[in-house]
């Protein structure tokens, strides 16, 4: 995968979300390279606005305050399209308009040039997730599955940061769930970023198998 | 989300021409017209007005015909969407009625009135064999007292605008799968829909059902074509005033633009208020969780309303169509004895010069608007801050008729020569909220996700709004762009107002003929005028087809 | 640096309309009018309701500019009052030069405001054109007096018209016409609701209610003056008694109305009237030679007269290309130009001018002139009744609303 740096560390530094008064969450914890932070919650919990504040695209109505940064470098005021977040949503989320090899050569960072070797590159990328010949193929006509493993690797050709990963496993049925979870998380630390991933399903947790916060008014009271 | 300067300027320049026309209007109602004389506020012509013999009546009739139309075309629309939206009829729909959105209203009325009249196609097949009538029947239709013809006409142009502007957001609901879970827990189709869908849908249309309610309340050429006569609703009477010999009645047609002006405030305060009932009987039907299953009658009549409007305008379009090319046509004859191209031959050379114009004025009108359009929502934000550029939709809720006249005052005193750009800049002021109104729903509804995920891989904003936003919306935007070519095309008094009749358009002329009532020849202006904005439809309903081809999740 | 402000500063002097206005056109000396007519283009406002009204103009610019180098511009009106209006906006913005209107097609009402609020073309200069010479102002007294207005020369005359009746030969016996306002009445008792008139205040419906006012008023010569308040009531009450029993015998009873000639024309071609009535002797001519009328109809008119006026052609105080303009309206007035407006083939609109002043061979060209089976001669057309002040017409058409303005 295109390691354009070194991972480092992505640390959430006293960072508290509210919406109107109420304080929605507060996390401090710091995410080694290949490491899985998960932020357990029920729905309303305000779990994914922790990673729309991560990813840099926090609603206006919530109201943050603390810091994320990677290494030492302090990205709270740095725009969404300069942190390179990788994020993984509940839907695979191809955009419909491209084919799927289109789909994973938009990801690709504008540092690779030319036609063919950002095709290449594509080819290469599902070739990985056993999707050889799929490039020209339209999303709609995807399994669910496959969807998922194509959104996976549009996130990791671009070389991102760190990765923030939304229940992506949810919607998928317990069979393939088991088999795409597992994908992820190997070629997920396998790219060696830190990654947050937020879940109310507990098997993700264990999967994941790393730390875990519990956020949501049943666990603090 | 706060607005930049660049858009609120942008507002200000666009606004207040509106708000300027609206100001040269209300002047002279208050007797400020230093031209012809008029120099001291006076409460002399509101009272003029207020003498003017069967106002009320006027008044009332327009208040009533607007709220019936409007309502009526919602059941209709909203009715169909319910119970057909994702089967094969809807499609089947879909494709019969969106053609009719490019039928002009003139054209569309007199469609209505070429088939329904004593002398019109209709009888004429009946007769004389089932009627026993070798004259027309002295049948008051249309111009009937209660204006139900007007109401008629009015629907049928509205049902497919109001159907178009839906489907537009559509796409943006889940559709499926509220349709399984409500038809799961047993309720029938349209109830299902009404609960789970219907108030979302009808957010995103709230501005274009006021934009039918104003305009039903305040249009001039169906009314005059098909609407009572004695007295004629506020605003045809209204033009009259305008257009009266007597230069003294400007000050009358003036005041009579203020009372417009109010009554469409009553129209729109009638219209919340009949929101807040239809609420309360949603949330009644959701409480009691009616399941209505047994719905087909509804889902029938709106079925047969929806190819109804079609089958008028189209069966119209075809008797004007005969008349373009009839020789002598006596009743009761279905047909005309003769056929000749001579009305065509005549009319097409004349006609090159304003088509040009037409077509050149409706597509950098529509292109500027869409443009603008997208920068304005692009700039505000997803969820927007809709309330700064309210502003833009003042001519829609505005009547025409309230502001032309100073509009034309203002565009000649900051030194507007007549001449293309003058009325592109007045088009566009029409053409813009249209395109706003079409775009801003979709726009509004789109997953932000995909723009999430984009800027997440590295993408800038502009490319995003490029690559993303823009391909994924495309269709919406050719809609946008194909209303704003029609609103352009149809346009009248502002043309002829700030163009001071030099810059004639298909739509200038057809008026103008159908002063003389030549059934022939309005048959060949109408049917020129109607194949305009048709094609611009047929466009944005075909490009995402073929550019899409091989994507379906593009293709609906 | 400063040439380049001065450059900017006349390009814009020049976008608004201030440079370039050229001194005061002298009409008497006419060289000078043509040589600056040369290149000017005249935004001619007429109505463009009829194709073959339109096609008439058409040709005529096509000369202007093959003859005169004047381009011109049929801006089609589907109300004359919307050109005036046009003048009237400019006024109001100040816009003294440079106007957008040229020429206006027009006559009574809008000419008598226009003349009120100073918004001709003065002083006198209809007069002046070259061609005024073949105009025929000692026997057609309505070319000098627009609805009793004195025209001064500030429009200059176009054609003639004369209020005429048309039934269809086919449907209704020439025995059983009308020959006034009353036996009209009595024939519309024998055939209720096959009579309409267009609504006022159309132009032409309010001429059938003028056309009845002086059929029935006590003194004719009242309708020469502006209304007398005092006696108002009494000398329209004649009419509004006769409309009282007309109005239920009417088309549609009275509850509507044709909206205009050419909607009243149409009804009167399917069938729903039976007779009609306008203002252009020709035009039943016409509509036969369009395929808009049977060949059957045929015209009538009443033994004591009808209504006959003149519609002209005035420029506005503002226009911009008045030298051509003035050219036009000459041009209008030739023997040529009005020949061919009478052939009812291409319009069949009266000519103004005196047969007796043309030249032999245009006279003799006019005379050859076939008008048809429906149009009447000119010998036929019976008196031509004088069209009353614009006040009487402006006074009728409010109280003709009032009482019939609201159907049951």
């Amino acid at each position: 995968m295109q390691a354009v740096d070194d991972p480092m560390p992505l640390t959430l530094a006293d960072v508290t979300i509210r919406l109107a008064e109420r304080t929605l969450l507060s996390v401090s914890a710091t995410v080694m390279p290949g490491e899985v932070l998960t932020v357990m919650g029920p729905s309303g919990s305000g779990k994914s606005t922790l990673l729309a504040f991560a990813g840099g695209f926090l609603d206006p109505a919530f109201r943050a305050s603390g810091r994320i940064l990677i290494g030492d470098r302090d990205l709270t005021e740095v725009a969404a399209n300069e942190r390179r977040a990788g994020i993984l949503f509940q839907d695979p989320l191809l955009f419909p308009h491209l084919s799927v090899g289109g789909n994973i050569v938009f990801a690709i960072p504008q540092t690779v040039k030319g036609h063919k070797m950002r095709r290449q590159l594509a080819e290469q990328a599902l070739e990985q997730v056993g999707l050889a010949g799929f490039f020209d193929r339209d999303p709609e006509t995807l399994s669910g599955g496959q969807k998922a493993r194509v959104a996976l690797q549009r996130t990791l050709v671009s070389g991102p940061r760190y990765l923030l990963l939304d229940e992506p496993f949810s919607k998928l049925d317990t069979a393939l769930r088991q088999q795409t979870r597992a994908l992820v998380f190997s070629k997920a630390k396998a790219a060696g970023v830190p990654i947050i991933l937020v879940t109310h399903d507990g098997a993700d947790a264990e999967a994941a198998g790393g730390r875990v916060i519990e956020i949501g008014s049943e666990t603090e009271a | 989300m706060y607005l930049t300067a660049g858009n609120g300027l942008l507002v200000i320049i666009l606004g207040l021409p509106v708000l300027a026309g609206i100001a040269g209007t209300i002047l002279p109602a208050f007797g400020y017209l230093p031209a012809l004389g008029g120099f001291r506020p006076t409460m002399a012509h509101l009272a003029e007005l207020a003498g003017q013999p069967h106002l009320l009546r006027s008044v009332l009739v327009a208040l009533a015909a607007g709220l019936i139309t409007t309502f009526a075309a919602l059941a209709i629309v909203g009715t169909f969407i319910a119970g057909f939206a994702g089967t094969p009829i809807f499609a089947r729909v879909h494709h019969l009625v969106s053609p009719l959105l490019a039928v002009p209203h003139a054209a569309a009325a007199f469609a209505l009135a070429f088939l329904i009249a004593p002398s019109g196609l209709l009888l004429r097949l009946v007769s004389p064999e089932l009627t026993g009538f070798t004259r027309p029947p002295d049948w008051l239709l249309p111009n009937d007292p209660l204006a139900l013809s007007m109401i008629a006409g009015l629907v049928t142009k509205e049902v497919p605008f109001l159907f178009l502007v839906t489907l537009a957001g559509l796409p943006q609901l889940p559709l499926r799968r509220a349709r399984h879970l409500m038809a799961a827990l047993g309720y029938g189709r349209l109830s299902g829909f009404l609960i789970s869908l219907w108030p979302t849908l009808y957010r995103q249309v709230r501005l274009p059902v006021f934009a039918v309610l104003v305009y039903s309340v305040s249009v001039v050429d169906v009314a005059m074509i098909l609407g009572p006569q004695l007295p004629a609703t506020l605003p045809v009477r209204i033009a009259h005033w305008a257009a009266d010999q007597d230069l003294r009645m400007r000050f009358l047609a003036s005041a009579g633009a203020l009372l417009q002006l109010f009554v469409v405030f009553v129209a729109i305060g009638a219209w919340l208020v009949l929101e807040r009932l239809g609420k309360l009987a949603l949330t009644f039907l959701t409480r009691a969780g009616t399941r209505m299953r047994r719905d087909i009658l509804p889902r029938a009549v709106s079925g047969l309303a929806m190819a109804g409007c079609a089958a008028i305008i189209f069966s119209g379009l075809g008797a004007l169509f005969i008349w373009s090319v009839a020789g002598l046509w006596p009743f009761p004859k279905a047909l005309p004895g003769t056929i000749t191209a001579k009305i065509w031959l005549r009319t097409l050379p004349q006609i090159s010069e304003p088509l040009l114009t037409t077509v050149a004025l409706a597509l950098s009108a529509s292109a500027l608007a869409l443009v603008i359009a997208i920068s304005l929502l692009h700039r505000n934000g997803r969820g927007g801050n809709a309330a700064s550029y309210k502003l833009l939709y003042l001519p829609l809720i505005v009547p025409e008729i309230s502001f032309v006249f100073g509009l034309q005052i203002l565009a000649i005193s900051i030194g507007f020569t007549p001449a293309f750009p003058s009325v592109l800049a007045v088009h566009l002021l029409f053409v813009l909220p249209y395109a706003l109104l079409s775009l801003s729903a979709p726009w509004r509804e789109f997953d932000p996700r995909f723009e999430q995920i984009a800027a997440g891989l590295g993408k800038m904003p502009l490319r995003v709004l490029l690559t993303i936003r823009l391909p994924l919306l495309f269709r919406a935007c050719l809609t946008a762009f194909a209303v704003g070519f029609s609103v352009s095309v149809s346009l009248y008094l502002p043309t002829l107002l700030i163009g001071a009749g030099r810059l004639t358009t298909i739509t200038t002329e057809a008026v103008a003929l159908s002063a003389g009532g030549d059934r022939r020849v309005i048959g060949v202006y109408a049917l020129v005028q109607a194949a305009l904005p048709f094609l611009a439809f047929l466009v944005a309903s075909v490009a995402p087809q073929l550019l899409f081809r091989n994507r379906r999740a593009m293709r609906m | 640096m400063i040439g380049r402000a001065r450059q900017f500063i006349t390009a814009a002097m020049l976008a608004l309309g201030f440079a370039g206005e050229a001194a005061a056109i002298d009409v008497n000396d006419w060289n000078s009018v043509v040589a600056e007519a040369r290149g000017q283009t005249v935004y001619f406002n007429a109505w463009g309701g009829a194709e073959n009204i339109n096609a008439y103009i058409k040709w005529a610019g096509d000369e202007m500019k093959a003859r005169y180098g004047v381009s011109v511009v049929h801006v089609k009106l589907e109300d004359t009052a919307k050109a005036v209006a046009t003048v009237v906006a400019e006024k109001t913005a100040g816009k003294d030069h440079d106007g957008a209107v040229d020429l206006i097609w027009i006559n009574g009402e809008n000419f008598a405001a226009m003349k009120r609020e100073d918004l001709l073309l003065s002083p006198d200069w209809a007069t002046k054109l070259p061609n005024w010479a073949y105009v025929d102002h000692e026997n057609k007294p309505t070319v000098l007096t627009d609805f009793t207005i004195a025209t001064e020369g500030l429009e200059s005359p176009w054609g003639g018209a004369k209020l005429v009746f048309f039934y269809d030969s086919a449907r209704t016996p020439s025995g059983e016409l009308p020959d006034s306002a009353a036996e009209l009445l009595e024939w519309a008792k024998a055939n209720p609701g096959r009579f309409s008139y267009p609504q006022p205040p159309d132009f032409i419906g309010t001429s059938f209610l003028k056309q009845v006012l002086t059929e029935l008023i006590d003194d004719k010569t009242k309708l020469q003056k502006p209304v007398d308040e005092a006696s108002f009531a009494a000398d329209v009450a004649p009419l509004f008694v006769y409309l009282d029993k007309l109005t239920p015998l009417l088309w549609r009873k009275g509850k509507a109305y044709p909206q205009n000639y050419p909607d009243m024309k149409q009804k009167f071609a399917d069938g729903e009237l039976d007779i009609i009535f306008a203002f252009n002797p020709a035009e039943a001519s016409a509509a036969i030679a369009n395929g808009e009328l049977p060949n059957s109809v045929r015209s009538f008119v009443f033994s004591g007269g009808t209504l006959g006026n003149t519609h002209f052609v005035a420029i506005p105080y503002n226009a911009s290309a008045k030298a051509g303009a003035l050219l036009f309206a000459n041009f209008l007035l030739s023997p040529e130009a009005q020949l061919r407006k009478q052939d009812p083939k291409i319009w069949g609109d009266p000519t103004v001018l005196s047969l007796a002043k043309l030249p032999a061979a245009e006279r003799q060209a006019f005379e050859a002139l076939d008008l048809g089976a429906a149009t009447l001669g000119p010998d036929q057309l019976g008196p031509a009744l004088d069209e009353p002040h614009p006040d009487w017409m402006t006074r009728i058409e409010a109280e003709w609303t009032r009482r019939y303005g609201a159907a049951n």
